[in-house]
Formats: structure tokens, C-alpha cells, sequence
């Protein structure tokens, strides 16, 4: 199972207007893991994990090129359904953006619009998600109450239960911890690596301490341009980049 | 350190004198809104020492021009209140649309093209409109669809009220939309959500305040709304249903009588204020129901 | 992993309600868009026969061939120019209170709310103020001064409110830098804040007196239906607007005095578009400069 390949890059290339940020990306990410993508600022890692989505083209004046293979099918052919694609792939942002709505009413939402109209089914739905983000305990009674009560740690785990619900296989993390307090963090880190039992999980960090706890596998991505991937073990402790050396030690970045 | 002692006193005169000068602007305004009240209370006042408050808010008939005079005011804040659902069923459709379509669909650049267009419909003067609506619309609506509507009537009136209105909708609702933090949308984006369940679902619920803003003002411009009411409305005040017949709001007959040689202390005088006052308590509960409705549900992001 | 298009009922079903919505939309805003077409296409029409040079230099006369709108044209400048010169100095003048001077106090946001209270009293209203007020009580008569002191009260909260944004635009670290260096509160004012939020004062200025111009419902209450013809003289004669004119003629019951009617309302429309081009040119020229 870790051998097979989940997420298929080829030739990945990403234009916003005359910027060219991502350069011929080309890389195989394994399911039931966490993979890292690393890298200085500007260096394209929200932009690579947003083409997985096909997000980036909610920006006026994006141009994408080359494919991304999901379980072999490409995603961005003509017959591509995007909305079933973006149900299938789940996205975490770096500020919680919890709808302003009741807690509740942020989980169901997506089964909602995916066409589950039957009240206990969502109920059922909203209950195993939030056990699963680990945010039950906290607001088992209070699921009426909005969703802008609840502390950053909070919401981001509600964030990660609203995409859970519609039965994702693959979680996108952009940064998802920048915005929250060490206590959350360690928390949201303990999610992952739990989560990566069942889903193919990526997450996007600029802290390599996180990288280096969290992940089994690490990208590192330099100038849009793929500079090293492999195990985190292999890439932290016998980079074969010297640059990727260079970031890991702290010269830049 | 005497010189800039001396420096120092001249300086703080001058600081007084311009403040004093800068508040007495500030409360022009609170002036204004004693002055109104006291003219129209001051005339008010002698109308209801001749014709009781109970007449003239609950009588149906309001003839004070004509004999016998009759004073109950229903039939004009009727004839206001008519005119002005009639313009909300034509603006809060178009221009909540319109909203929709500029902040959620359209690009960037046609938003830029047509926005300053919408806007030149707020700044067509009301006398235009009127214009508008006696030459063009009523016998358009005589010769199509209503044959039996009368020169003057309720329809002509409030549809193109509500065409007035419309870019104050469309502009007020549209910035509420806009102010909806992008990371909203991107969220329900990346739930697999279509464009339109993002308008409808998080968009428009998120913005809901400022669009029923928008509503509360224009029913309050509708309330006030005078030139297209008195050119193409009518001048017979009655309770009536029938929007093809001809009636007259409060604004309507204030401008009636204004424009009559009415001596100045008569009691068909003293009806320009009490109508007035009317109009203005309306509008008044509606100004301020409109800015507690836009404090107390601010969706706090 | 499905992710083709093909196999998904609801799918259909969420697409065909996206389209209609977007339909629905479309065509609220187009019909807006063509009904301010057709208005303006139907007063050019109308109007356009009776325009002619004998139109703008006459007085109104009861023949509809040699009626004119001088004397309204005149008022309007009148009216337009000395409420102009009233509303400007105490429109910036609160502004400048309000967003500089004023204490948080109760005081203070009892005049807040007054003014946003004003901007929607029905300006037929503000007509009745000056007739029962001015005109009357204080004994000034029907004049052009009564209508302009009517007018800078009725368009005074939107230059309050316009001249407060363009204050608000100005950032907080001009005025920090300024006051480190020792200046009191008016030299910051007058240095700092009021050259940078000029121009957005002016442009708001011209925008509301562009509203005025139009208005007729006020007026009519000052002035009436009075049958002018002379050019003004001073602020203490009788007037009448160019609105006002609108009205009476579109009240007549011939016809041809539909298209007079029609003929001063795209004098009015032109002397408008001049004056948002210039409050537009204002506005623009500020913007890049700022950038």
C-alpha cells in the first residue's frame, strides 16, 4: 500500500498573469501519510497544494499547465467534475474560516450542498466528524451556538471536521497552525498524524521543527521549483541538495 | 523659556476660537432638526385645537379642499404606502439581482463599467422621472397591457419609483456583499460548492444586514418621494386596491395645497404641517429601525 | 476515485439552478440598464424639436413657440451658486468637528445621529422648514435666499458625510508625524488633513449640489408656481428653477408643452453631466497622485 502512488504530479506549471510560480513540477505523493512542503516564502507551496484542488483558478488571470493524477484519473481533463473533485480532496486554510454560522450548521453545510437533505443522517454526519477532529468533547453541547465563539484552536479543528464530513480521501493543511497558540498546535499535530491513518494528508509549513515532527514524507520547494523530496528522515538528516542543506540549517528562509 | 510662554497664549486663543467655530457648524444639524420639528408642531398644534387626533387618524376620507371637508389622513399615508410596495416589488428583485450578478459573477472589469451607469440612475432628478412616467410609461401600459388605467394612477407611479430606486439597492446590498472576507467563500469553494450555492448560502446570509439596510432606506426615500407621485400619481386620496385608478400620498397633496392660494393661519393651511409631521414621524421610525437593524445584526467577522 | 461528470444526478440538477440564477440576475440588471436607456431616449426625442437657441434665451410665455427657460436657468445659478458658497465652509466645518475636535461623548453621538436622521427626511420637508420658518416667521419673503438657505440645509449632511470619509482617509501617521514635531490641533488640521482630504471634500461638494440642482419639491414650497420673467438681480428677489419649470410645464394640458418640458429636462441633464464630470475629473486626478 505505501508503494503505490495517491497523487500523480506531472509536469505541473502555474502562471498568475506574467508570474511564473510554479516551474515543471513532477513528484508521486504516497497515500495514508503526511506529507510536508517546505520552503521559503514566496516559493509556490500554497500554490502547488491549491492546484490539487483546482482552487487557483478562483484568481482572475491564473493559467495552469500539465496534469495531476488522482488515482490515476487526471484532474484536470475536460470531463472533470470540479465540485465532486473539490468534495473528494478537503482544504484547511491558514486562518480559520469557520462560516459565520452555528456550529453545526458549518459541518452539515457541505453534505448539504452535496444533496443530503435528511436531518438525522446530518446529525449522524456532524457527530462522527467532530469526534473525528477531536472537537466533540468541546461542543457536543453547544452545537447551536456560532461558530465565531469558539477559540482559534477550536475553530480550525471545526474547519477540519467540516471537511471531513463529505468524506474526503486526501486533506490539504496550509499552514494550519501559524494562526493558533503552541497549546492548539500540538493538538492540531496530533490530529494529523491520526488522520493520515485513513486519508493521504499534505500539509504546507514554513516551521521545520513541525515538518520534522509531524510528516513521513517532505517536499522541498525552492522558486517554485521542485529541489528535493523523500523521506523526512533521509531529507533532514542527508539532504542531497545543497540548498535544501542550506534551508534546513537556517541560512535563509 | 519666557518666549515660547508668550508664543504659547496667542496660539491657545486661536485653538479656542476654531473649535467654537467647527462645533457651531456640528450643530447646524441639531438646529435643523429642532427647526423642522417646531414648524411643523407649531402649525400642527392649531390643526388638532379645531379637527380631533381621533378624526384624523382613523376618518377614511380626507377632502379639506373641497365641502363638506372631511380630515382622516388614511387614504393619503395610504396612497404613500401603495406607491411604495409597488416600487419594492420592482427594486428589491432587480436590484438585489443586479447585486448578486456585480459582486459574485461579474469580472472585474465590466463591474467597473456598468457600477457608474447604475449610478447615473440615482442622480436623474425626480422631475425627469415624473417626466417619464406620465408621457412614456402610462400611455405604454394604456395602449398594451391596461387599457382601462386612467391618465393618472398608482402603477406608472410606483414602478417608476422603483426603477429610482433600484441603484440604491443594487449599490448599498453590493457593498455588503463585498465586505464578505473572500476566506468565506474559498471555504465553501473548497467544499465542492457551485457559484451560486456560495452566493446564496454564505454570500448573501453573510451580508444580510447591510441588503436589509438597503431595503429600510429605500422604503424611507419611497415614503418621501415626491415629484413622481405628484406629476403622474394623481390627486384624489383613496383607500383603494386598484393600482390602475389615481390616488395621492402625503407628499403629493403637500405639494398640491403649496402650490394653491391657500391663505396663510387657515386650516387648509395648517393641513400642509399635520400631513407633514405625519410624513415625517413615518419616515423617521423607519430611519431609525433601519440603522438599529444595521447595529444589532452586524455579523461580527 | 470518480470524478467524470457523467454519472451525477444531483450534479445536473445543482448546474441547471446555477444557470438559473445567473439568468435571473442577468436580467434584473439589464433591465435597469435599458430602462434608464429608454427614459433618456424618450426625453431626447420629445425634447429635441424644441431646442434651439430661442429656447434658452427666452422667458416662459403662454405661447408654447416663444416660451423659454432663461429665467429658470438663471435661478438655478442663483440658488446653486450662493448654496454652494453657505454649505461648503459648514459642511467641511462639522466634518472637520466631528472626525478632529469632538469628545466621545453623548453630546457627540446625539449629533451623529442627527445627521444621519437628516439625510432621510423627505426634502419636501426641508421645503416646508423654509417656507414656515424663513419665509414667513423671520419675514424674509420668498426669495433666493430663503431657497438657498433651504438648500444648504436640505444637502449639508451629504457633504458632512462625504467630507468625514475623505477625513477618515487620511492615515493616522501624517498626524502623528506632524504632531511629534510640536504643532497644536488646528496647524495639523489646516497642514495635514485638510490639504489631503480636499479634494474628496470638493468632489462631495459638487456631488451634492448636483443633487440639489435637481430638486424641485423644496423649491416649489419656497417659490411656488410664481410666472417669472426676469433674470435675477440679487439674492432678494423671487426665483424659479429649472425643475420647477419641468413641472409646470409637464402640468399643462396641451401638448406641446410636453416638449418644452422635455427640452429643459435635457438642458438640466446637460448642466448635470458637467458638473459630475467635473466632481469625476476632481476625484481621478486626486486618486493618481495618491498612488
Amino acid at each position: 500500500m505505501v508503494n503505490n502512488i495517491k497523487i500523480k504530479v506531472q509536469g505541473l506549471n502555474v502562471w498568475f498573469g506574467d508570474n511564473h510560480v510554479l516551474k515543471n513540477i513532477s513528484i508521486g505523493i504516497k497515500p495514508n501519510a503526511v506529507t510536508a512542503v517546505m520552503g521559503p516564502s514566496g516559493c509556490g507551496k500554497t500554490t502547488f497544494i491549491r492546484a490539487i484542488n483546482r482552487l487557483n483558478e478562483l484568481i482572475e488571470g491564473s493559467r495552469t499547465s500539465g496534469e495531476i493524477f488522482i488515482d490515476g484519473e487526471n484532474i484536470y481533463s475536460k470531463e472533470t467534475n470540479i465540485f465532486e473533485l473539490r468534495r473528494r480532496v478537503g482544504m484547511v486554510f491558514q486562518k480559520p474560516n469557520p462560516f459565520p454560522k452555528s456550529v453545526i450548521d458549518n459541518v452539515a453545510f457541505g453534505p448539504r450542498i452535496h444533496g443530503v437533505g435528511n436531518e438525522e443522517e446530518l446529525q449522524k454526519t456532524a457527530e462522527r466528524s467532530l469526534r473525528e477532529s477531536a472537537l466533540w468533547d468541546e461542543v457536543h453541547d453547544r452545537l447551536k451556538d456560532s461558530a465565531m465563539d469558539l477559540s482559534g484552536g477550536q475553530q480550525q479543528r471545526l474547519v477540519i471536521a467540516r471537511a471531513l464530513a463529505v468524506n474526503p480521501e486526501i486533506i490539504l493543511l496550509d499552514e494550519p497552525c501559524s494562526a493558533l497558540d503552541p497549546a492548539a498546535t500540538a493538538k492540531i499535530e496530533a490530529l494529523m498524524r491520526k488522520l493520515a491513518e485513513k486519508y493521504t494528508v499534505i500539509i504546507v509549513t514554513h516551521n521545520m521543527q513541525q515538518a520534522a515532527r509531524v510528516s513521513d514524507f517532505t517536499v522541498f520547494l525552492y522558486l517554485g521549483e521542485l529541489i528535493e523530496y523523500g523521506t523526512t528522515k533521509s531529507v533532514f538528516e542527508n539532504p542531497k541538495s545543497k540548498l535544501t542543506e542550506k534551508y534546513i540549517t537556517g541560512e535563509f528562509g | 523659556m519666557k518666549k515660547t510662554e508668550i508664543r504659547k497664549r496667542p496660539r491657545r486663543l486661536n485653538e479656542w476660537v476654531i473649535e467654537k467655530l467647527l462645533f457651531a457648524s456640528a450643530i447646524v444639524s441639531v438646529f435643523t432638526t429642532l427647526a423642522i420639528l417646531a414648524v411643523l408642531l407649531f402649525e400642527a398644534v392649531g390643526f388638532f385645537q379645531v379637527v380631533s387626533i381621533t378624526e384624523f387618524f382613523t376618518a377614511t376620507r380626507w377632502t379639506p379642499l373641497l365641502e363638506p371637508k372631511h380630515f382622516g389622513i388614511l387614504p393619503l399615508v395610504w396612497g404613500t404606502v401603495l406607491t411604495t410596495i409597488t416600487a419594492l416589488c420592482v427594486a428589491v428583485p432587480i436590484g438585489l439581482g443586479s447585486a448578486i450578478f456585480l459582486s459574485e459573477y461579474a469580472p472585474e472589469r465590466l463591474r467597473r463599467i456598468v457600477k457608474p451607469i447604475l449610478e447615473i440612475l440615482a442622480g436623474v432628478p425626480t422631475v425627469v422621472y415624473g417626466y417619464f412616467a406620465l408621457t412614456f410609461v402610462t400611455p405604454f401600459l394604456q395602449s398594451t397591457l391596461f387599457p382601462q388605467m386612467i391618465v393618472f394612477n398608482a402603477l406608472s407611479a410606483g414602478l417608476v419609483m422603483g426603477i429610482m430606486i433600484i441603484p440604491m439597492i443594487a449599490s448599498l446590498s453590493e457593498d455588503a456583499m463585498l465586505s464578505v472576507p473572500q476566506s468565506f467563500r474559498e471555504g465553501a469553494y473548497a467544499l465542492g460548492a457551485h457559484k451560486h450555492e456560495v452566493a446564496l448560502r454564505i454570500v448573501v446570509p453573510s451580508a444580510l444586514s447591510g441588503i436589509v439596510a438597503s431595503f429600510i432606506l429605500a422604503i424611507s426615500r419611497a415614503f418621501g418621494e415626491t415629484m413622481i407621485v405628484s406629476i403622474a400619481g394623481g390627486s384624489t386620496p383613496k383607500l383603494t386596491l386598484n393600482l390602475l385608478e389615481s390616488i395621492q400620498t402625503m407628499t403629493a397633496y403637500i405639494t398640491q395645497v403649496s402650490l394653491g392660494e391657500t391663505p396663510y393661519g387657515s386650516i387648509e393651511y395648517r393641513t400642509i404641517f399635520s400631513v407633514g409631521l405625519t410624513l415625517f414621524l413615518m419616515t423617521l421610525v423607519v430611519n431609525l429601525v433601519g440603522q438599529w437593524v444595521a447595529k444589532h445584526y452586524w455579523k461580527r467577522y | 476515485m470518480s470524478t467524470k461528470t457523467t454519472s451525477n444526478k444531483k450534479y445536473t440538477v445543482r448546474k441547471v439552478k446555477g444557470g438559473a440564477l445567473l439568468a435571473l440576475c442577468l436580467t434584473g440588471l439589464i433591465i435597469s440598464l435599458v430602462s434608464l436607456a429608454i427614459l433618456l431616449f424618450d426625453a431626447f426625442m420629445d425634447g429635441l424639436p424644441w431646442l434651439d437657441l430661442q429656447f434658452i434665451t427666452s422667458f416662459p410665455h403662454y405661447l408654447p413657440e416663444q416660451s423659454g427657460i432663461l429665467a429658470a436657468l438663471w435661478g438655478s445659478i442663483w440658488v446653486v451658486g450662493l448654496t454652494a458658497i453657505l454649505s461648503f465652509p459648514l459642511g467641511v466645518g462639522a466634518a472637520l468637528y466631528l472626525e478632529e475636535y469632538a469628545p466621545k461623548n453623548w453630546f457627540t453621538s446625539f449629533i451623529r445621529l442627527n445627521i444621519a436622521n437628516l439625510a432621510g427626511v423627505p426634502s419636501i420637508l426641508y421645503g416646508i422648514l423654509g417656507l414656515g420658518l424663513l419665509a414667513e416667521a423671520l419675514a424674509l419673503g420668498r426669495t433666493i435666499l430663503v431657497g438657498a438657505l433651504t438648500m444648504t440645509l436640505l444637502i449639508l449632511p451629504l457633504i458632512i458625510i462625504a467630507s468625514q470619509e475623505a477625513i477618515r482617509s487620511v492615515p493616522r501617521a501624517d498626524r502623528e508625524g506632524a504632531y511629534a514635531l510640536g504643532a497644536t490641533k488646528w496647524q495639523v488640521t489646516q497642514g495635514i488633513v485638510l490639504p489631503q482630504a480636499f479634494p474628496g471634500m470638493l468632489t462631495g461638494t459638487i456631488l451634492a449640489l448636483s443633487r440639489a440642482i435637481g430638486e424641485a419639491a423644496p423649491m416649489i414650497a419656497i417659490a411656488g408656481l410664481l410666472f417669472i420673467s426676469r433674470i435675477p438681480t440679487g439674492p432678494l428677489d423671487s426665483f424659479t428653477v429649472m425643475p420647477i419649470q419641468i413641472f409646470n410645464w409637464v402640468n399643462q394640458p396641451k401638448a406641446e408643452f410636453q416638449g418644452l418640458a422635455a427640452a429643459g429636462i435635457i438642458v438640466l441633464l446637460v448642466v448635470l453631466l458637467a458638473m459630475n464630470s467635473i466632481a469625476i475629473f476632481i476625484r481621478n486626478r486626486y486618486q493618481k497622485r495618491a498612488r
